[in-house]
Parts: C-alpha cells; sequence; structure tokens
C-alpha cells in the first residue's frame, strides 16, 4: 500500500481551536428570548401510585407558565433508549406515569420564568401517593408478588408479570458432555455494582420554535436522528416539522444515547410556544439519569489435560433497574464480547434482566462487555493460579486467532440472531508480549509478597466490537469548492471522540488534499444525511466507510472533469492536479471553477451510505501493577499498562487519548465508584465528594501502546477504539491485587474493607 | 444591588440581584466558557480567577468580588492569538470534548502566576478540582509540562542571544 499522508498521522482537531477558546459550541451556550427554564418533580417513593395530585396552587404563582402531570400527556409507551429501529428494548416508558417506580422518577414538570421559581413551585405541587411494596435486591425481582410493569399497553417485555425485562439462552456444542469430558472445572459468581457515567456536561436541551413554525431541538445527545423519530411519535408531532441539532457534546459515553430531556423540553414548547431549556442537575444525573447496569455473573469453566477449554457456561443475572431500556442487548453484549474471546467446542449462556426498583440502568461505554470480563478475567486468572500456569500462558494456549469462527456471538447477535463471526484481525499475542515488558510482568509477578506493604501485578485481556453487524448505518454528503476545499456533511455525532477530525483525516487521504480543506459539519438533521448514532464504537468503522466511498466518487468525478478539460483519455491525481500522460496538468481548482461556472456545468458532490454484517473486535490487554497496604487494606495502582489493536490507527493522539480516558473510568469502577442506597432504595452519594471520580493526583502512571494489525473490513484497515480500553482494568487490577497479597475479590468495587476483611488474621 | 468590578481588564458596573452568583453572572453576560458541571463547584469546570488566584464561580457571590479582578479564559486571547498554553492544549491533544479545558486551564494560569516552575505534582494538585471524564489527566498534564518547557527553551535562548550581544 502506498504511503499514507492523513492516516495515521498527528492531526490537530478541526474543533480544536473553538474548544481552547471556550467558543460557544455546547448546548446550553445560546440566549433565547423568553426562555422558560424546566425543572421536574421526582418521586420520594421507590414504588407508588399516584392518588391525587394537585398543581392549583402551583399554577396561581408569579413566573410559573406551565405544570404538567400525568393527566396532561396522551400515554404512548416508549423506550428511552436511542436504538436502530424497531428498537429491541421494551416500551415500557411515559413521559410522565400515575405511577412510579423508583426514587427519581418523574412525578410532575414544572416551566417558570427563572430556574429558582421553578424550584420553588416543585415544593408546592401537592402529591398523594400510595406506597407499594419494593424490590431492591436483584434475586428477590423474578416472581415477586409486587410486578413494576403490569405491561397490557407495554411492548417488547419478556415477562411483565414475573418482572423479567429480558432473556435468553444460547448453546453451540454440547455443554454437558464438554464438563463430563473436562479435567478440571472452575466456577465463580462475581457481582458488579451500579456506576455512573459521570460526563461532565449533564443532560441538557434547548426547544423552540422557529421562524418557519418548526419545532427546533438543540440538545446534547448521542443519537439526533433517534431523538427526531422518538420524540415525533410520543408527542404525535410531524417529524417533517422537527429539527434536532446536535452541537458539541461535552462527553457521554452512552448515558446520551438516552431521550432524558429533549422530550419534556418539546412538550413544553409544545404547550406554551416558548423556549424551553432543561438542564438535569449532578444529583439527577446520578440517580435519575441512567447508569451501568448492575449484574450477577457466574462463570464455570471446564479445562482439559492440555490446558484448552472444552466447555464454558455464563449466567447472567442483570439488574435494568425500574425500567428496561438497552436491557436486553447490553447482557447479549456481556455475553458475546465475552465468550467470543476465547476457543471452546461447548458454549452455554442463560441470562435474564430483571426489573427492581431502583434507578434505570441503560448504555454506557463497552455496553455490558466490562461486566463480563470483569467475572471472565478474574476466573481465567484464578485457573491459571490453580493450575500453576503463567495467567499470561494460559491465555495465550486460549484466545481466538485469526481465521476463527465465532458461532455463539452469530447466535447472540445483539438483540436478535446477528451475521457469522470471522476473525480477520487478532492483534492479541502482540499486546500481551509487550505488555509483559512494559510493566516487567516476570520480576513483579515473582517478586517478594510478605511485609506490610506488597507488590503485585496482573492481567486481563479483552474484546469489542466494531459498530452492530446488520444494524448501524452511517452516510455522508461531500461537495467540492472553487478553492479545491470540501463540505462534508455528515450524520455521524461527535460527543467529544475527535470522530469528526477523524472523518476529515479519512476524506483528506482519498482526495489527497490537506486535511483543513476539509469542512466538517456534523449532526443536524435538517443538514446531514442519516446516522445511527455515536454508540457501539461504530463512528470510524461504519461512518469511515461512509466518507471514504463518499470521497472516492467526488474524486472519480474531478479525474472525469479534469480529463474532460485536458481533453484526454487518461489521467491521474497528483497533489492537487489531474495530470495527463504528457505532463499537461489541471488544478483541483480550476477543474471545480470551471465545472461550476462554465463548462458542462454542474456541482463535484456525492453520496454514500455504509453498513457492515462484519463487527471486527478491536483487542486489548491490559496490565496493572499494585501495591497493597496489609495494615488499611488501601490499594496504590502504581502503574496500568493499556496495549490495543485496533488495526490502522487513525489519529494516534486522539487513539491514545480514548485508552487513556478510559482507564481512570475502569479503575473508579474497579476501587472507588459505586451508588449506595438507603434500606428505601434512595441514593446516598450524589454529588462528586461523596461518589469518588479518579482525579489528576489519583492517576496512576499510564502507558499506552497501539499493535500493528489490518482490518480488511475497516476503512484503510481500522477498527474501532472508544469502548475496548474500558473492559481490562477492572479485571487486572482485581489479579494484581491477588497476586500481591493472595485476596482474591469477586464483587466491585473492591474497597479496603473488603480486602482487610478477606486478609488472614494474625 | 450594585457591584463594581473588573472582568476582563474591562471595568464593569452591573446591577444584580442579591444572592446572584459569579457564574450565573458570567453566563448570562455571554462569558460561555464558565461551565456547569456539578450543583456545588466539585467538578471545576467554572474556575475562573478572582485576584489571580483559582475560585469555582459557582460558589462565589456577586457582592463579594466588588473591587476584584475576575479573569476568565476568554482574557487570554490577545488579537486573535492563543495563549502559549491554549497552544499546547492543542498540540498535545489534550481535549477530547473540550468541556473541561477552560477550566484546567485557568487553574493552570492561577498556579503559574503563583509558581512560575511547577513540578508534575505541582501541576497535578492545581488540577485536582478539575475533574475530566475524558483524558484521565495524561495529556492536560503533559501539556502543561511542553508549555514549561518551551518556555525554558526560550529563557535559554533569550539568554544565549543577550550573551552574544554583550
Amino acid at each position: 500500500m502506498a504511503e499514507m499522508k492523513y492516516i495515521g498521522k498527528k492531526t490537530p482537531r478541526v474543533d480544536g481551536y473553538s474548544l481552547v477558546t471556550g467558543q460557544p459550541v455546547f448546548a446550553d451556550d445560546v440566549h433565547l428570548n423568553d426562555l422558560l427554564h424546566i425543572k421536574i418533580l421526582r418521586s420520594p417513593y421507590a414504588h407508588a401510585k399516584i392518588v391525587h395530585i394537585d398543581v392549583s396552587e402551583v399554577l396561581k404563582m408569579k413566573g410559573v407558565v406551565d405544570v404538567i402531570t400525568h393527566k396532561d400527556i396522551t400515554p404512548r409507551y416508549f423506550t428511552t433508549a436511542g436504538q436502530g429501529y424497531p428498537e429491541p428494548s421494551a416500551y415500557d416508558t411515559l413521559i410522565l406515569d400515575s405511577k412510579v417506580r423508583y426514587v427519581g422518577d418523574r412525578v410532575a414538570i414544572v416551566a417558570a420564568e427563572s430556574v429558582e421559581i421553578a424550584e420553588v413551585a416543585l415544593e408546592k405541587i401537592v402529591v398523594k401517593y400510595e406506597k407499594l411494596p419494593s424490590i431492591f435486591d436483584i434475586r428477590e425481582a423474578v416472581d415477586n408478588p409486587s410486578i413494576l410493569h403490569k405491561g397490557e399497553d407495554k411492548a417488547g417485555i419478556a415477562d411483565f408479570n414475573r418482572n423479567i425485562a429480558g432473556h435468553f439462552d444460547a448453546e453451540v456444542g454440547d455443554v454437558k458432555k464438554g464438563f463430563a469430558e473436562s479435567k478440571q472445572i472452575f466456577e465463580k459468581e462475581y457481582s458488579l455494582p451500579y456506576v455512573q457515567h459521570c460526563h461532565i456536561e449533564p443532560h441538557v436541551a434547548l426547544t423552540w420554535i422557529d421562524e418557519n413554525n418548526r419545532l427546533v431541538i438543540r440538545t446534547a445527545t448521542q443519537v439526533p436522528f433517534h431523538v427526531r423519530r422518538i420524540i415525533s411519535r410520543i408527542l404525535d408531532f410531524p417529524m417533517s416539522r422537527i429539527r434536532v441539532i446536535k452541537p458539541r457534546v461535552g462527553g457521554a459515553f452512552g448515558g446520551k444515547q438516552e431521550i432524558l430531556t429533549e422530550d419534556v423540553c418539546a412538550a413544553v414548547t409544545l404547550r406554551t410556544h416558548r423556549p424551553s431549556r432543561l438542564e438535569l442537575t449532578r444529583a439527577e444525573e446520578f440517580h435519575a439519569s441512567r447508569t451501568r447496569h448492575p449484574q450477577i455473573v457466574k462463570f464455570k469453566i471446564g479445562v482439559n489435560e492440555d490446558f484448552t477449554f472444552n466447555a464454558i457456561e455464563m449466567n447472567i443475572l442483570e439488574n435494568s433497574g425500574a425500567y428496561g431500556p438497552h436491557a436486553l442487548t447490553v447482557m447479549s453484549v456481556t455475553a458475546s464480547k465475552s465468550l467470543g474471546l476465547y476457543r471452546s467446542p461447548n458454549i452455554r449462556v442463560n441470562a435474564t434482566a430483571v426489573y427492581t426498583n431502583l434507578p434505570v440502568a441503560g448504555a454506557y461505554r463497552g455496553y455490558g462487555a466490562p461486566q463480563g470480563f470483569f467475572p471472565l478475567e478474574s476466573l481465567v486468572d484464578e485457573i491459571a493460579n490453580e493450575l500453576g500456569l503463567d495467567p499470561v500462558e494460559l491465555r495465550h494456549i486460549n484466545y481466538v486467532r485469526e481465521g476463527d469462527d465465532v458461532p455463539i456471538a452469530q447466535i447472540l447477535g445483539e438483540g436478535r440472531e446477528g451475521f457469522p463471526v470471522v476473525i480477520r484481525s487478532c492483534g492479541l499475542h502482540q499486546c500481551l508480549e509487550e505488555g509483559e515488558k512494559l510493566i516487567r510482568w516476570n520480576d513483579l509477578r515473582k517478586g517478594k509478597k510478605s511485609g506490610i506493604f506488597r507488590r503485585g501485578v496482573g492481567v486481563a485481556i479483552a474484546a469489542q466490537g466494531s459498530g452492530i453487524a446488520g444494524i448501524d448505518m452511517g452516510s455522508v454528503f461531500i461537495k467540492m469548492n472553487e478553492d479545491a476545499s470540501f463540505n462534508l456533511n455528515l450524520g455521524a455525532t461527535d460527543i467529544g471522540t475527535g470522530s469528526d477530525t477523524a472523518m476529515a483525516q479519512i476524506a483528506a487521504e482519498v482526495l489527497d488534499v490537506p486535511v483543513e480543506k476539509i469542512i466538517v459539519y456534523s449532526s443536524d438533521t435538517d443538514l446531514t444525511p442519516f446516522d445511527a448514532g455515536a454508540y457501539a464504537s461504530s463512528t470510524t468503522f461504519i461512518s469511515g466507510g461512509a466518507v471514504k466511498k463518499a470521497a472516492e466518487e467526488a474524486k472519480r468525478q474531478i479525474l472525469e472533469r479534469g480529463k474532460k478539460l485536458l481533453k484526454v483519455d487518461k489521467a491521474e491525481i497528483e497533489d492537487q492536479y489531474v495530470v495527463a500522460a504528457d505532463g499537461k496538468r489541471i488544478s483541483y481548482q480550476e477543474v471545480c471553477t470551471k465545472t461550476l461556472y462554465t463548462e458542462e456545468q454542474m456541482q463535484i458532490m456525492a453520496t454514500a451510505s455504509h453498513t457492515s454484517f462484519d463487527s471486527p473486535p478491536p483487542y486489548n490487554a491490559t496490565f496493572a501493577d499494585v501495591t497493597v497496604d496489609t495494615e488499611t487494606g488501601f490499594v496504590t495502582v502504581n502503574k496500568i499498562v493499556s496495549v490495543t489493536d485496533i488495526g490502522q490507527v487513525i489519529n494516534p493522539q486522539m487513539a491514545e487519548g480514548q485508552v487513556e480516558g478510559s482507564i481512570p473510568q475502569s479503575l473508579g469502577y474497579a476501587l472507588s465508584e459505586f451508588l449506595v442506597f438507603d434500606n428505601k432504595g434512595s441514593p446516598l452519594n450524589l454529588n462528586f465528594n461523596d461518589y469518588h471520580i479518579y482525579t489528576a493526583i489519583d492517576m496512576p502512571e499510564i502507558v499506552t501502546k497501539f499493535v500493528h494489525t489490518h482490518e480488511p473490513k475497516g476503512p484503510f484497515g481500522a477498527k474501532a477504539v472508544a469502548e475496548i480500553p474500558i473492559n481490562g482494568p477492572a479485571p487486572a487490577l482485581a489479579n494484581a491485587i491477588f497476586n500481591a497479597c493472595g485476596v482474591r475479590i469477586r464483587e466491585l468495587p473492591i474497597t479496603p474493607e473488603k480486602i482487610l476483611n478477606a486478609l488472614p488474621k494474625d | 444591588m450594585t457591584v463594581s468590578f473588573t472582568l476582563n481588564g474591562k471595568s464593569t458596573t452591573v446591577d444584580v440581584p442579591l444572592g446572584r452568583s459569579l457564574f450565573d453572572f458570567l453566563r448570562g453576560s455571554g462569558i460561555f466558557s464558565v461551565k456547569f458541571g456539578s450543583d456545588k463547584g466539585e467538578a471545576g469546570c467554572d474556575t475562573v480567577l478572582i485576584n489571580g488566584r483559582a475560585f469555582n464561580a459557582s460558589l462565589v457571590l456577586m457582592h463579594s468580588v466588588a473591587g476584584k479582578e475576575v479573569e476568565t479564559l476568554e482574557s487570554l486571547v490577545e488579537d486573535g492569538k492563543l495563549h502559549p498554553l491554549q497552544q499546547s492544549f492543542l498540540d498535545a491533544g489534550a481535549m477530547q470534548s473540550g468541556y473541561t479545558a477552560p477550566g484546567m486551564i485557568m487553574s493552570i494560569i492561577a498556579l503559574l502566576r503563583e509558581n512560575p516552575y511547577p513540578t508534575e505534582e505541582d501541576i497535578r494538585d492545581a488540577l485536582a478540582g478539575n475533574l475530566d471524564r475524558e483524558t484521565g489527566y495524561v495529556k492536560p498534564v503533559q501539556a502543561v509540562m511542553d508549555y514549561l518547557a518551551s518556555r525554558c527553551i526560550e529563557l535559554v535562548e533569550m539568554k544565549n542571544t543577550n550573551k552574544n550581544s554583550c
């Protein structure tokens, strides 16, 4: 392949200047005249019927413009999950309901002239609740006499009478026989807590009626096209009169793949004909937006004489919380990603998602995969230690290889059966080799393990996907300007990932122009073509594929027009010129200018769409170096090494950034983050003082490396990077803690108390 | 209530309701680099300088800035030219969404005024109140180190030039 000019090269971000100078580019960075401020009254009870609600006093308050309760809104069930259509999530949610199902559920909406007035108004709403029995224990949900969703009108709930939001089981081979034949069987159960995305920009939306009597929704979202579709249906408002604008987004991680503000804002604007704004508070973000799905995962692995795996069985019990967005698909990813990592002729999985009266879980970076890899990679470590093997060696023996089929991943798909899965690129071998060196694996693993401070190392490997096979679609429009710049309008939703820059690099590489010549405009339902949205690590792989196709078509047109203008049959493109064999040449500028103004006038432009029936897994090996203080149980993370195979790296600096940002999220998952509830289901830690995310002074040394592979299905050989690096740190840490002090904790987060309680008492 | 203070170098007199926070005032005045991150300022993306020291604008009431000098990120760009620290952030790729960048940059500006030669530990301490969920603080810290290195080179060059001219 020819040397590439822009792919794989350090490229400054196309939006860098505006971000570093604090330009008003985020959803809330706008002043609207006559703006209404919205606040939501939320339930103090975990499960209750609203038997009476009186807003008459509130409506009399000066400055209160509108109050909405469940009586004011036509009930249309929907899912807040912004997924492909028809959504695999249950339609179990209303904008406002007469029943509340968790502490924080919506009760009423107030729109007022100021935030302060709206806040005071909330307190004056009179609500009488009839409390209902609550379910807080995930193990008690199925067949509990208290039923969350009596689902007469609801669709897509697996079994509402039994509180089951979603369920699947699947088998490849014969697992019973597989275990019977295995030399040794290992089985353990692991538990994963409630954690929250903590994107620093909260959910925020602004809506108004524009000069053409259309509804404009300016919102911090990952899924502008899904927002338009869902809002149109639930508010019964024509899609042709809705425009969704996605400005820059201040972090999302899956949290903004949900409709949490737009429905309320749009309802207020349509009722009052006034601009409205709703921004969630940090407390609301913690307990009334979305979280990662808590799960209890049981793994059983049968091992042969030669240490290969003969049978793997996985049981997932997932807590979806009070509603079911992503309930089925998250646990199908939990299963398919972890079960796709190792070869085994016999594999079985059984998964059940249940409703409880706790906060609602949703999409969160990794989308279920971290919940699968913590158990799997902990158990593989346990097996290696039991068998007296180097944990790296046991992995080398068992992970998938290039050319392997992964039939279980095909059966599981995502919400429905998927497509054949064949591994065409896999850099796990290099990832492990490189990581071992960088962490000093042998020295530290076998070092002294005594005294108060004990040092240890651990490893975990993982896989993810690149978009959702057969479901995700991205599309692009590109046009050429007289100065040889190009407008690239695309649905792909840059949520802070830098995808606008990566897309510009792909277009620049194809068209052979500098990246500055590509003017990117992304995600506006009026101005850009459709894209399924920024989730499932899809943008580089799926939307990037569309950019490549559209740019190639534009380039073909440039060449054709150039040949006509030069009056030759054959020519080539070289450095922004169309060059004939005899050396005659014409510049891009001249081709475009003549084509626009004088010669057989037309616009050089192209559109393209891209889908894929493959979702090539990126791979990662993460190594952790820790010191455990055996007197306090406190864990100091000294170093994390993350080595990743993402195929061809498009933008090294931004790819590193994805890894470096994933690691502290997973460190928090492993060591410090969890929502705490009292015995009535009320969350107790709703601010950054009580819920600890990693700060600049908590960070260990981070080493990020990429190994080189080429994915034949990806644009320029690329795979995805956004989610893969979040899977490894938590299990690598648990394994390092075991290596350091012999304590195995199977429930996250691994707090000092848990370690202290598990250490042998002198 | 009338409050007079200096905002990004300009004397400003405003009439604000009692209890108005500096954060609400700034955003209301179109100073959008100051961001909302948390109800009690813990996120730090509302960091501004008051008399040269870093504060969370959400936690400062307007009456308390009377007679003081308030600076926000908007003051850094001069004649369309980025402050070298902003340029370092850009070059080091220290931003993903960029939502938290203004607050981090202002915390570092405050640090540099107090301590022009900070260590990496000093930099991390200065950023401890700026929560970020995207960068792992790796590239922001790198950006500051790069900035310091380039300034050192500049100083050495200046010294050399002076020597030559002597």
